[in-house]
């Protein structure tokens, strides 16, 4: 019962959550001591797949066949190609400026300074997000990836590094979310269309969002209606920072952005948003958000105070939940503290099947509801730091 | 033959290689990591990024000296060399 097993990716290893004696239990089950960014589990194969980042050797991809009880690394690993570069900037300093600093645009060549978001298809595809921004996909159920080349010599990304200079120019800028602190764009949301698994939209830190209808081969972007205050140019076509993006299963038409810059929602399959924050019920910034898999007007958000104060509104935790798209909002708060809470949850660390939603946070808090959020249980205050909490 | 050590640390990854006395025939040290994937598949990259750069927080050393060139382990062993291969000391 995939309802029953949640995979929590922690600073410390990989968690299994499982329901046994009417209580909820966490247990250790891989990669001791490592950093673990994402977790999740192959619905079309029940492979658990754990993106790792050890410290000193690098990313690296984990599997399990046997629901976690032994891992190994996936014989096929993520490795830029010979040729691939992109166009980085770089703090240097000027003395020519007033400010003593300048910004630079360098040609770097790429090579994985991350693992952060998998996402599976149908036949045999897997989709895996990077910083420094590659897409890669596999077509034989991991067996071998490659990088999405159409997407990684993109316009906006300043054309061709493979073969020539390009246009000199990238709109796409970076986050500072690698292992090694590199300021380098990262793709940290793949949502596939059940309808057609041709068509995904991807969200990248920082450059907004883009779409492919026939499979990867052609990338537009999708950031009609989004906004940014960190732009003169509010409605640019890029730089924008979405924080994860996700669509309904049966509805994917709906599809829910929880932004940098406020909480966005889409009935159009991401043509165009609406920005539907509610700055009086608390929900504007943070980093997750979940849809509904059935209701795509149904969505999860735990916000936080602001992007100057990354932290729980007032010391009091609470998960936002919209029944009407974003019309009207409500405060679950029913079993989450309500004094001296600090919670961070991270952009992968929310996540809701059937009935139940759950979420883990950077102070190593794992809450999980079975009634939609209407209450709470604690499983657990003393995980390491937590990075992702998927169902299945 | 040139003798290796390894950091402790590998052996979680690689199993098979503890309590090995590991030799191998090489001319550089790019050879040793070769020699290494080897008898390991997969400890290349662990050590080593795509370009065959050293990862920054690798150290190799050739009996007490660390090698010069990280990018592309082009300085030459011999045999009898020790070739030590350890994680940096990054703070903390």
């Amino acid at each position: 019962m995939s309802g029953n097993t949640v995979w929590v990716a922690t600073r410390k290893g990989t968690f299994k959550i499982e329901k046994s004696g009417g209580r909820w239990r966490a247990a250790l089950v891989g990669h001791v001591g490592t950093n673990v960014n994402y977790v999740a589990r192959d619905p079309n194969t029940n492979r658990v797949w754990a993106l790792l980042g050890h410290g000193h050797w690098g990313a690296k991809l984990s599997i399990s066949d046997d629901d976690g009880a032994t891992w190994r690394d996936n014989p096929a690993q993520i490795k830029y190609p010979e040729g691939a570069r992109y166009i980085g900037q770089d703090m240097f300093e000027d003395q020519a400026s007033d400010f003593g600093l300048g910004w630079k645009t360098t040609v770097r060549n790429a090579t994985l300074l991350k693992l952060w978001i998998i996402a599976f298809g149908p036949d045999g595809a897997i989709w895996v997000g990077t910083i420094p921004g590659g897409l890669f996909e596999s077509r034989d159920g991991g067996a071998s990836f490659e990088l999405n080349r159409p997407l990684w010599n993109h316009e906006s990304r300043g054309g061709d590094l493979f073969n020539g200079e390009g246009t000199g120019e990238t709109q796409w800028f970076g986050t500072p979310a690698s292992e090694g602190g590199e300021f380098a764009p990262g793709i940290h949301s793949i949502a596939i269309d059940p309808r057609n698994p041709g068509r995904l939209l991807i969200a990248i830190s920082t450059a907004g969002v883009l779409e492919t209808s026939d499979g990867g081969r052609t990338w537009r972007s999708r950031n009609k209606g989004m906004t940014m205050d960190h732009n003169p140019d509010s409605e640019a076509e890029w730089g924008h920072d979405p924080h994860f993006i996700e669509l309904c299963r049966d509805a994917p038409d709906h599809v829910w952005q929880q932004n940098h810059a406020g909480v966005f929602y889409s009935d159009n399959g991401a043509q165009s948003w609406r920005k539907v924050s509610a700055p009086s019920d608390g929900v504007h910034f943070g980093f997750p958000v979940t849809v509904d898999a059935h209701n795509g007007k149904v969505a999860w958000l735990v916000p936080g105070r602001s992007d100057a104060q990354r932290m729980a509104l007032d010391g009091g935790l609470f998960v936002a939940r919209t029944d009407d798209g974003g019309a009207s909002w409500k405060q679950q708060r029913k079993g989450l503290p309500q004094q001296n809470a600090y919670d961070v949850v991270y952009r992968h660390a929310l996540d809701n099947r059937d009935d139940a939603v759950a979420f883990g946070s950077t102070t190593g808090n794992l809450y999980l509801s079975e009634d939609r959020g209407e209450s709470w249980d604690v499983v657990s205050h003393n995980l390491p730091p937590i990075y992702s909490v998927r169902f299945g | 033959m040139v003798q290796v050590n390894l950091t402790r640390h590998l052996f979680a990854f690689f199993p098979q290689l503890e309590g090995l006395t590991l030799e191998v025939e090489a001319i550089d040290v790019a050879g040793v990591v070769r020699a290494l994937e080897a008898r390991a598949p997969g400890i290349g990259f662990y050590l080593c990024d795509e370009r065959g750069r050293l990862r920054p927080h690798v150290n190799i050393f050739i009996g007490n000296s660390l090698i010069r060139d990280r990018r592309n382990l082009s300085d030459p062993v011999s045999a009898g060399d020790k070739v030590s291969i350890l994680q940096a000391l990054s703070g903390g």
